[in-house]
């Protein structure tokens, strides 16, 4: 934490080569959904969204990355697991989107469920649970398949494209994501409607450092909390001049030290609102109705929507 | 004149200096490692982690999509890691194999007197030697395989099938009259030295060599063939397709053939240029007396120039064998589960970076200083020996 603060910037790696989620566009802006959650750290230490340096890292690298102290912070749609938390070294913070394995196939292939896919050749990207859950799932559907692996994301996409593979699995947020970015036809293909697995992704520290850990986690239930309190960048100025509500009072720094208790300045939680904004934002500014990698909130709504998104209490 | 003229302390001492500054190099070299390696152990303490290659024992979790021994999801990263080191040997070993026949067959023609073949062979060299193979094989692979016909409309070429899902080709499998075959085999290679015995024998007697090898051959031969007639040993079986996938036969993935034929390719120009040196190193004399001695082109190239040539050959040869079996790491690019490809998903799935990187290391130097050892010892078997 303090290197972070000596440093001033933060260090985030993320994927780089998903739209929606992170991605650069060709004037070197980042934008999406893990990328605005790199801007809400940034935020919430410097009071500065802008202060962040954005690390593309592989899957392969990512691990090593962190454990290595070379990114502060991992937000690179990576999977919390029990062995990566405690045989890697990591802590897994708070889920910021909760994923499910999925398949997708051509549209003229005929493949409506697993079993058309007895003997098929599967896509898929080296070294991720999605590797491992294809493994877990054809075994116990008593299916045999091929895997072809690949270590980059659009070589697996593009020689799906290209007709060497039947079907290409990966989670469903990257499938409608990157379908529309990296095949030629995205009209021709259709992501079949089984989930193979649960995929919790979210933020990833190393171990060694609890109160950077407790910023990270504070700060992603900071979106969480604004959404539920109706929070916005647009009117958090507003709230801020007119509330009464003493928990928005804490969280807004206008009452306590909530912030000092972080190691941050008191209006922390402020500054990410103001300059980054709320859950709800965030989604839709990045996997809206409006955007081209539309995916419907699902479980990733507030608790009292159905969703799993639920912040504890500030005080 | 006496003890004490002669006396030099020994801080002056050529002696003492050349073995006191050997011995001090070598202590900053170990120092410096050890410090690299404390230094790395710290850092994985602070993490909690532990250095041990008790995970090699655990349930790898993932699969392979082409391996040479049995293994599925529930075999251990050991056994993962001896997939990739197969698949590592399999593609070297086929590799050098084939780059050194071509390599050859080039090296030669770039000195033959016949313009055309000359220009060719050189085209050839000069071509594929200065393009980077990491670049030749993306190209072979998502320029040439990947663009072979979908499955389905796969160009037949003879029973041969040729699809981006890999090349098929009919392949022999052992049927039930195998066992009795392989008897029969036996038998011939029993008869085949019984043979050669006699022979040397004869020629012993006579003092004239008879053709050994070839007669030891024909008597083989005549069994082999004799019992492939009679048995029907081998099941031919053609590739079908069946659903999603296809049956029988043997399969060639677009990887593994991608990867292959551009190692061979690239390695092959180097070698030919290697031979044009040897042959060339070979004085013109030798030549010109074989060819005194009535030996005709084939003949002088087999017996006077290239036995003479190998002695050149032999050493830079093997550092491109060497080139080979280590380039074969680029697998990673076009998606072959060779030793590195394996190594990085064990890596990933286990978290075990600096043992598995190490292990990687290792078995890749094992590898190198095994092919190393063997040229080391046939280029003394070839070498020159002065009477």
């Amino acid at each position: 934490m303090k290197a972070i603060k000596a440093r001033g910037k933060l260090v985030c790696g993320v994927n780089g080569q998903l739209p929606g989620f992170s991605f650069v566009d060709p004037q070197g802006n980042w934008s999406g959904f893990d990328a605005d959650f790199c801007r809400v750290l940034a935020a919430a230490i410097f009071g500065d969204a802008t202060k962040v340096e954005f690390r593309p890292l592989t899957t392969q690298e990512r691990f090593t990355a962190l454990q290595t102290g070379e990114v502060d912070v991992l937000i690179r749609n990576t999977t919390w697991t029990l062995v990566r938390d405690t045989d890697l070294g990591l802590n897994f913070t708070v889920t910021t989107f909760y994923d499910g394995q999925g398949i997708m196939v051509r549209k003229d292939s005929g493949i409506t469920k697993l079993e058309d896919l007895n003997g098929a050749t599967i896509c898929v990207q080296k070294g991720t649970t999605t590797e491992l859950n294809l493994a877990d799932a054809f075994s116990t559907a008593g299916l045999n398949y091929t895997p072809a692996t690949f270590e980059d994301i659009n070589q697996t996409y593009g020689t799906y494209a290209e007709g060497r593979c039947d079907a290409v699995t990966s989670d469903k947020s990257q499938l409608s994501s990157v379908a529309r970015g990296a095949l030629p036809d995205p009209e021709n293909h259709v992501i079949l409607d089984v989930t193979l697995s649960k995929e919790p992704l979210g933020p990833v520290v190393r171990h060694g450092d609890d109160q950077w850990l407790d910023i990270v986690r504070w700060a992603v239930f900071a979106t969480f909390f604004a959404e539920e309190k109706n929070i916005t960048s647009a009117n958090v100025d507003q709230v801020k001049a007119s509330t009464t509500n003493p928990e928005i009072k804490r969280f807004l720094g206008l009452e306590g030290d909530l912030g000092t208790k972080l190691g941050l300045s008191n209006d922390w939680a402020y500054n990410i609102v103001k300059q980054v904004g709320n859950y709800a934002e965030i989604y839709d500014r990045n996997l809206g109705p409006n955007t081209k990698t539309y995916i419907p909130r699902g479980l990733n709504s507030l608790y009292t929507n159905g969703g799993l998104l639920y912040s504890p209490p500030f005080r | 004149m006496g003890h004490r003229d002669s006396y030099i302390p020994f801080w002056r001492d050529v002696r003492f200096l050349r073995f006191f500054s050997q011995l001090l190099f070598l202590l900053i070299v170990a120092g410096v490692l050890g410090y690299l390696f404390q230094n790395m152990l710290q850092a994985l303490r602070q993490q909690g982690l532990v250095l041990g290659f008790s995970f090699l024992r655990l349930t790898a979790g993932f699969d392979i999509g082409e391996t040479l021994i049995p293994y599925d999801r529930s075999s251990t990263y050991g056994r993962a890691f001896l997939v990739g080191l197969l698949n590592t040997a399999n593609v070297s070993l086929l590799g050098i194999l084939f780059a050194t026949l071509i390599g050859i067959v080039v090296g030669v023609a770039r000195l033959s007197r016949n313009f055309l073949i000359q220009l060719l062979a050189r085209a050839y060299i000069e071509a594929l030697r200065n393009i980077p193979l990491l670049v030749l094989l993306i190209f072979i692979y998502s320029g040439v395989f990947l663009k072979l016909p979908q499955i389905r409309q796969a160009l037949h070429l003879g029973p041969i099938m040729f699809s981006n899902r890999g090349v098929f080709t009919p392949w022999p499998f052992p049927a039930e009259t195998y066992p009795t075959y392989r008897l029969i085999l036996l038998a011939g290679l029993l008869a085949a030295a019984g043979v050669g015995f006699l022979l040397w024998r004869e020629g012993q007697k006579t003092g004239r060599p008879p053709l050994i090898g070839f007669w030891s051959l024909l008597v083989w031969l005549i069994f082999a063939s004799g019992g492939l007639l009679l048995l029907h040993p081998f099941r031919l079986d053609f590739p079908q397709i069946e659903g999603l996938r296809v049956v029988g036969g043997r399969r060639l993935t677009p990887e593994f053939m991608s990867l292959w034929s551009g190692l061979v390719i690239y390695t092959s120009a180097f070698i030919a240029d290697v031979v044009r040196a040897g042959i060339q190193a070979v004085p013109k004399g030798q030549v010109e007396a074989a060819r005194a001695l009535g030996l005709n082109g084939f003949q002088t190239l087999r017996l006077v120039v290239f036995p003479q040539a190998l002695r050149v050959i032999v050493p830079p040869l093997t550092s491109h064998y060497l080139n080979l079996t280590k380039n074969s790491s680029l697998a990673v690019a076009v998606g072959f589960p060779d030793l590195f490809s394996v190594s990085g998903t064990i890596l990933n799935q286990s978290g075990r970076a600096v043992e598995v990187i190490a292990l990687a290391m290792s078995i890749y130097l094992s590898l190198s200083l095994l092919t190393s050892l063997f040229m080391n010892w046939y280029n003394r078997r070839i070498r020159f020996v002065e009477r």
